[in-house]
């Protein structure tokens, strides 16, 4: 059992953060990186992220294994067809890395590879299924693995997002798929949270609250306007805005939402762009 | 109806620079419709290729460019003057071009880019709403394919990046697995949420796509 997954069964409140692999072949920068995140229960690695090209995430979570990290290997669908992921989760569990998270991928659209085409071949459902399967030691074709992976798989959930009703319903086929944990978009608003958890709770799934570092207004309308499914409201702008220093207010709205996370979640999953070293302060209180 | 656009007038430049005489062909089902291959484009084809020096030698607009048989009938008719041509350039969808270049030995040059299979809105403005996919969901789903609609294809339910009820890759348009769960919701019943749908089976998509209807039988 993975060291997240265990502290996760314990009830104990977990916090991940997040490297994305270069766009070059040196992973000595990325590796420093995670030895700033030494701390984290787990450090997620994404996967093309923002559908830009870059390093294999499973040739990075090798590494990061390889240095005693724990990594959370993440995949999409957008990029490799289901063959091509099956294969790319045997040998993950070859290369020791045990947490993934399965995502659909953002689309090629908002990418630097805008003309590549959008495989989509499994969606996240299908994904998390396909990786029972081979927990169970079968292929999607049926066929039998000579040594069958364990994983600790987790997926995505976007709180926030309307209507909520909708999202419980695939929230709910993903825990039918063996979804065991959750790690959440961005979340800004508590009665969002408030009424997602109310409902999301009955599964017992662990939730892990992503928290957004906001560096400053422009950053916050950068993402209302471009990021997928992320919103920052009104009023935090505006505090953002009055505040004399963007960054340290953007610290302490940060500091909410991890409290909000210890009441309604079971950890929170930190985006800092750069400034890990705030993650202290972020968890303080 | 098969959605299609000219390629650009550069790009027929490109295309026809090295051949003088030429032969044209349309097509009177839906290149005609959406304004690619009809008698009117045909004419301004002429027009434009005769104002670049070329000779328009002869042009046909064939009833349906895809059927292959009579496709190459009606071409044997214009049999002379397709043989003073030197190239003929065809505006219909791909698959009528096709059909004309298995029935002449000529160099025969597509003037058009095949889009979609297309409904039709109005005049002038085509969606896509089905894919072909030749797995059709579309009970489930309330009538709405997301297989096409939704920028991923997705078969379970919307992708994160669902906002106010639009899409991701184009927020002028709302999220299709909103709609089909509106729908749904209307009609009273789960569909598609009731039951993890299986990953599609692309055999079924192998291409190319052949079909022959069991005429004992029906298409059964």
């Amino acid at each position: 059992m993975s060291r997240l997954a265990e502290k996760l069964s314990q009830q104990q409140f977990v916090v991940t953060a997040e490297i994305a692999p270069p766009k070059g072949v040196d992973v000595g920068p990325a590796l420093a990186k995670a030895e700033l995140l030494r701390d984290m229960d787990a450090i997620n690695i994404t996967d093309n992220q923002g559908a830009c090209m870059r390093m294999s995430p499973l040739a990075l979570a090798g590494q990061l294994v390889q240095h005693g990290y724990q990594p959370i290997l993440q995949i999409t669908c957008r990029d490799r067809n289901r063959m091509a992921l099956q294969s790319d989760l045997l040998g993950a569990s070859a290369l020791g890395i045990e947490n993934l998270l399965l995502l659909t991928g953002d689309h090629p659209k908002f990418g630097d590879h805008k003309a590549s085409c959008p495989v989509f071949d499994l969606d996240s459902v299908q994904l998390l299924q396909a990786v029972s399967g081979l927990e169970h030691g079968v292929d999607m074709a049926g066929k039998k693995l000579s040594q069958p992976p364990q994983f600790f798989s987790g997926a995505a959930v976007a709180p926030a997002a309307e209507p909520q009703l909708l999202t419980l319903k695939k929230f709910k086929k993903k825990v039918a798929c063996g979804a065991r944990f959750f790690q959440t978009q961005a979340v800004f608003e508590r009665t969002k949270l408030e009424s997602f958890m109310a409902e999301a709770r009955l599964y017992q799934v662990p939730v892990i609250l992503g928290v957004l570092l906001l560096k400053n207004v422009r950053m916050a309308d950068f993402l209302n306007r471009n990021i997928p499914g992320v919103q920052v409201p009104q009023d935090l702008l505006q505090r953002l805005e009055d505040a004399p220093d963007s960054l340290q207010e953007g610290v302490a709205i940060a500091r909410e939402m991890v409290a909000l996370a210890r009441e309604f979640c079971q950890g929170v999953h930190l985006m800092t762009f750069g400034h890990e070293d705030l993650i202290p302060q972020i968890l303080a209180g | 109806m098969i959605i299609g656009t000219q390629k650009s007038r550069e790009e027929w430049a490109e295309l026809v620079k090295d051949y003088h005489a030429l032969f044209l062909v349309g097509c009177g089902a839906c290149a005609t419709v959406c304004k690619v291959g009809g008698e009117d484009e045909v004419f301004a084809a002429q027009e434009w290729l005769e104002e670049r020096g070329h000779e328009v030698v002869g042009s046909v607009i064939l009833d349906e460019a895809c059927h292959i048989m009579r496709a190459a009938r009606e071409l044997r008719r214009c049999k002379h003057q397709v043989e003073e041509a030197d190239a003929l350039l065809v505006l219909s969808c791909g698959a009528g071009v096709q059909s004309i270049s298995d029935c002449v030995d000529k160099r025969v040059l597509a003037g058009v880019n095949s889009l979609f299979l297309g409904n039709i809105r109005r005049f002038g403005e085509y969606e896509e709403r089905c894919s072909l996919c030749g797995d059709c969901i579309l009970n489930e789903t309330a009538g709405i394919c997301p297989v096409t609609n939704c920028a991923k294809g997705l078969l379970n339910g919307p992708c994160g990046g669902l906002e106010d009820g639009h899409c991701e890759v184009d927020e002028q348009k709302e999220c299709t697995w909103l709609k089909i769960h509106e729908r749904l919701e209307k009609q009273q019943r789960q569909g598609v949420f009731d039951r993890t749908v299986q990953p599609k089976d692309w055999s079924r998509k192998y291409k190319p796509g052949k079909h022959k209807i069991d005429r004992g039988r029906g298409d059964k």
